[in-house]
């Protein structure tokens, strides 16, 4: 069964890119555009791997992330987090991000990080 | 008439004066003088200025020179009736500040200079020496006329040893009555009580004296008046410049001489008697010279041709066979020459020993204020000073002889005193008149006067060489006494007069104007010239580090026992302390300097009490210097407080400036990251799908949908890039507006038609109000279309109203219009009204349409611009923004 990652992202045209290069890599992908909607997925349909957008409205991705850890549930899940200011990758790494991909990323990286993070064997491309 | 029986009348009646003046101290002491405190003999005891001068020497004055001798009382009534006001104030400064003497005036009044109550001092007793021995002269000629009448034309007593008897008898008098106590105030009752008796006597006689010669030898005052008329009129020719001198010379005389100023302003009872004085005293002086020119007159016509005019009033009733009017006569002469002597010997001994004896004394001696017995030191000195001066009286009269006519004697006398005239005024009416100058004065004008008037009257070849008159001194002729610089044309007295009190003025106005007061010459000078103006004295004393009982000590040495102790009490009392020893604050110290200055005069006074509250050796220098170190010091301290507020200030404009850079920075820091969010997004999505692309082998309607995505997003960064730039633009003020007249309604259709790109989707109702549209307004067209295009763009974006409109609401008033867009969707949270205008302020994402979150900011920006601005409108129902601006825009706000 394939591995199953959660994106959560609000901005529409990012959440698809993601999701067309997860897809086409053999992952089941599942999106929320928010907080709230990202949290009820989780205990749904329990994913390997969230992508974690950092600037989101509502809950911010920082409160989404401390939501997740406080859970014995989703304690050690692995989060990548992506972001698109500097300042934030320290107070997300605090939270307990496991990766983090900056804004505008290369379309191989964030998948060799995925991977890497699923314990896939890398591969060429 | 016998000579014995003249003796016994004299002593019977020094006996009454005797009884007189000790009867009134007795009451006074007792507090009860009663009618004795009145105006009138306040006003008797004035006519101390009708001497035996006036009362034998007036007749042989018009004998020989006719009616000049009225001058001599001119220049008094002048003074009482016309400068009342200044006779009122020297009285007032003399009560003010206890002046014991004229010198003890000068002295006080330029900063309690000693120097200068010398100087005055010597220049009184120098010009009253020869008055007094004219006052001796007069006595023994009467005493001579009475024995030359004898029948037996023996002579019982020498002149010279006449004149030692009244010479002693006085000084005993003055001694008896003028030193029993020493006065605060330095007031003699009795005495003065025994002058006001004289003046009726001498009035009295002169009356009886001048009834008899008109009525008793004359027929009748018509006789009389004929008599006149015959008499020789040569001599009686007025001399215009000779009489001016000499009323300003008998003027300044009545304030100078010391006896006058003793009795008007040093045993002044009350300021009010001088108002009975004014007119009373100039009375006094007319009914004294009424009979002056009947007697001489009919004294030239009766008496044998060579007899001594001065004696006619005497001489006139001996002749006629009238023993007792001639005995009533004497005795009105006696009591002229006596009271003038007591009088004049009692001021010249105060001047004496308080400001030659004591100061003498305490130099000689520097611990005398707190250990000797000043009282009595000071009694001895003043009793010493009544016998000296009085020697000295003696002592001139002996080496003049009695050549001299009365009334030249008397002239010298008045100039001589008068010089003190330019420092006394100068004092009490000139601040700027410093001690230096009044030095000047007064020595030049000493000098002149001893030289051109004085020195002259021991004759030629006297003290004078006979070469000098002729000559000049030195030889050189400028320098003649009776013709100084060549002025020939004057007599002696005028000539003297006129250099002497032009050389002492010129001297105390160059001295004046060119030096600089002290700091106590500049307070008492103060004090004194504005003594109406109900200041106080100055304040003296600084809160000295002095024993009470020191000061009682020394106050009980000069005051006496019980009134120092009084005084004391009564001051502790009003500090509100039990016993007899107050604090030595600065008042009490005052009351206490002027308390002894009543006794030793001001300077004395002023520089025991520095004795004691150690500070002897404060010069004026001293106090200078301390004055500028506290200026120094306070100006250092007020420089400091400056210095100190100033930091203070300025570390709070720093701190303020700090939070606002701080404030600036994080707003910085946020405004960068957010920039850096916005446009990492776009990027983002560009980046990934042009990589896909890029990959190939993709359905072409797939590379059709990303190829669109891009192109969207890199619509969005260029709109966001725009969008920065405009706002920084608008908010440096540096946009330039293009101010043109536009009609609103246009610039509406256009923004509705491009706001329609907005959501196209969207059917969106529009509610106008055409003819309120109709406004041209005077701004930049294009901006505030753009405002428009904005507001219109935000309803269309985010009303969430199924069947969308927006109503455009316009108003005119009083030269600004507002425009109101108002939708029907549910609005903007009361909260977040403001918050919607700042930067990157979007509410909710859900309908984003690619803005950036920069819309309103821009809006806002760009009505400041336009000098408007743009505010949420709450209280309609759906969301509502209202646009304000000026119907004429003329110049841009910068």
């Amino acid at each position: 069964m394939a591995q199953h990652v959660l994106l959560i992202e609000d901005e529409p045209n990012i959440a698809e890119a993601i999701r067309f290069l997860l897809t086409r890599a053999g992952l089941r992908v599942s999106h929320a555009p928010e907080g709230l909607a990202a949290l009820a997925l989780l205990r749904q349909d329990p994913p390997d791997l969230v992508i974690l957008d950092h600037m989101l409205p509502g809950m911010s991705g920082l409160e989404i992330l401390t939501a997740l850890r406080a859970d014995p549930a989703s304690q050690n899940l692995p989060v990548m987090m992506l972001t698109a200011r500097g300042r934030d990758r320290e107070m997300a790494e605090q939270a307990g991000a496991d990766r983090f991909m900056t804004k505008p990323f290369s379309n191989a990286e964030i998948l060799a990080e995925v991977r890497a993070m699923l314990g896939q064997p890398r591969r060429a491309g | 008439m016998p000579f014995n029986l003249l003796v016994l009348a004299c002593l019977l009646y020094v006996a009454f004066l005797f009884a007189v003046a000790f009867v009134v101290e007795g009451r006074a002491a007792r507090g009860r003088l009663g009618w004795l405190r009145s105006p009138l003999v306040y006003t008797l005891s004035l006519s101390i200025y009708c001497t035996a001068w006036t009362f034998y020497g007036a007749v042989g004055y018009a004998a020989r020179s006719g009616l000049e001798y009225l001058t001599i009382y001119f220049g008094p009534t002048l003074v009482f009736v016309g400068w009342w006001w200044l006779l009122r104030k020297l009285v007032r400064i003399g009560r003010q500040h206890h002046v014991t003497s004229i010198a003890d005036l000068i002295s006080s009044r330029y900063g309690k200079s000693n120097t200068l109550g010398v100087i005055v001092t010597v220049l009184a007793v120098v010009a009253a020496t020869p008055y007094i021995a004219l006052q001796l002269q007069s006595v023994v000629l009467s005493f001579g006329v009475f024995a030359s009448a004898a029948p037996d034309g023996s002579r019982p007593l020498e002149a010279g040893q006449i004149a030692v008897w009244v010479a002693v008898g006085l000084a005993l008098f003055t001694i008896l009555f003028g030193t029993r106590n020493l006065d605060a105030r330095e007031q003699h009752h009795g005495i003065v009580t025994a002058i006001a008796v004289e003046a009726v006597v001498k009035l009295v006689a002169l009356f009886a004296v001048g009834s008899f010669v008109v009525w008793g030898i004359a027929g009748g005052v018509a006789d009389v008046i004929a008599r006149i008329d015959a008499a020789d009129l040569s001599a009686w020719q007025v001399q215009p410049g000779r009489w001016t001198g000499l009323i300003f010379l008998s003027a300044a005389a009545v304030i100078t001489l010391p006896r006058m100023f003793q009795v008007m302003v040093v045993e002044n009872q009350d300021e009010g008697h001088l108002a009975r004085a004014s007119w009373a005293f100039p009375l006094y002086l007319m009914a004294m010279s009424l009979f002056i020119v009947p007697i001489a007159v009919v004294g030239l016509d009766r008496l044998p041709e060579g007899s001594n005019p001065d004696m006619f009033v005497l001489t006139l009733p001996l002749a006629e066979g009238q023993a007792a009017l001639a005995m009533l006569a004497f005795l009105g002469g006696f009591s002229s020459a006596t009271s003038m002597v007591i009088v004049e010997s009692i001021a010249l001994a105060t001047m004496i020993s308080n400001h030659v004896m004591i100061p003498l004394w305490l130099k000689l001696r520097p611990g005398a204020a707190a250990e000797d017995d000043l009282r009595s030191v000071v009694l001895m000195a003043r009793r010493l000073a009544i016998a000296i001066v009085l020697a000295l009286g003696y002592g001139y009269y002996q080496l003049s002889s009695g050549s001299a006519a009365l009334a030249s004697i008397g002239l010298i006398a008045f100039l001589g005193v008068a010089q003190v005239l330019p420092a006394m005024l100068g004092g009490i009416f000139w601040r700027g008149a410093t001690r230096t100058g009044a030095m000047l004065g007064l020595l030049t004008g000493l000098a002149v006067w001893a030289y051109t008037s004085f020195l002259p009257s021991f004759g030629p070849g006297a003290a004078l060489a006979e070469r000098v008159f002729t000559d000049g001194l030195f030889g050189m002729d400028w320098l003649r006494p009776h013709a100084l610089f060549g002025t020939e044309a004057m007599d002696p007295i005028t000539h003297a007069l006129f250099w002497s009190m032009a050389l002492n003025l010129l001297a105390f106005c160059l001295g004046s104007l060119f030096t600089f007061p002290g700091p106590v010459e500049r307070l008492q000078g103060a004090a004194f010239v504005n003594v109406f103006e109900g200041s106080v004295g100055p304040q003296r004393w600084a809160r000295g580090q002095v024993e009470p009982e020191a000061l009682l000590g020394m106050a009980q040495r000069i005051l006496g026992e019980e009134p120092a102790l009084s005084l004391f009490q009564s001051a502790a009392r009003a500090q509100g302390k039990e016993g007899f020893l107050p604090d030595p604050t600065p008042t009490f110290l005052d009351q206490l300097e002027a308390r002894l200055s009543g006794s030793v005069g001001a300077a004395t006074a002023h520089a025991m009490i520095s004795q004691l509250v150690g500070r002897a050796t404060v010069t004026v220098e001293d106090l200078m210097a301390v004055a500028s170190e506290s200026a120094q010091i306070l100006e250092y301290s007020a420089q400091l407080e400056a210095r100190e507020a100033e930091l203070t200030r300025t570390a709070g404009a720093l701190r303020e400036a700090n939070e606002k850079l701080t404030q600036l920075s994080l707003q910085k820091d946020a405004f960068l990251s957010q920039i850096s969010h916005e446009l990492r997004t776009p990027m983002t999505s560009i980046r990934a799908f042009s990589e896909i692309l890029t990959e190939g082998d993709l359905p072409p309607e797939m590379v059709a949908r990303y190829g669109g995505i891009i192109h969207d997003e890199a619509k969005r960064l260029t709109r966001l890039l725009d969008d920065l730039l405009d706002l920084s633009v608008l908010e440096n003020g540096a946009v330039q507006l293009n101010l043109g007249l536009a009609s609103l309604q246009g610039m509406l259709d256009t923004a509705l038609t491009a706001a329609r790109q907005t959501r196209p989707d969207r059917d969106f109702q529009v509610v106008r109000d055409l003819p309120a549209e109709a406004i041209y307004l005077r701004t930049d067209a294009d901006r505030l279309t753009q405002v428009f295009i904005n507001l219109i763009s935000n309803a269309r974006k985010y009303c969430d109203a199924t069947r969308p409109e927006l109503r455009i609401v316009v108003r005119q008033r009083s030269g600004r219009v507002t425009v109101d867009f108002i939708d029907n969707g549910k609005g903007i949270p009361k909260d977040s009204q403001t918050l919607i205008f700042e930067k990157f302020a979007r509410l909710t994402d859900a309908n984003r349409a690619g803005g950036a979150g920069l819309g309103l900011a821009i809006c806002r920006e760009i009505m400041t611009n336009l000098g408007g601005l743009v505010a949420y409108l709450p209280g309609q129902k759906g969301a509502a923004f209202r646009v304000t601006v000026p119907l004429r825009l003329e110049r841009v706000a910068a």
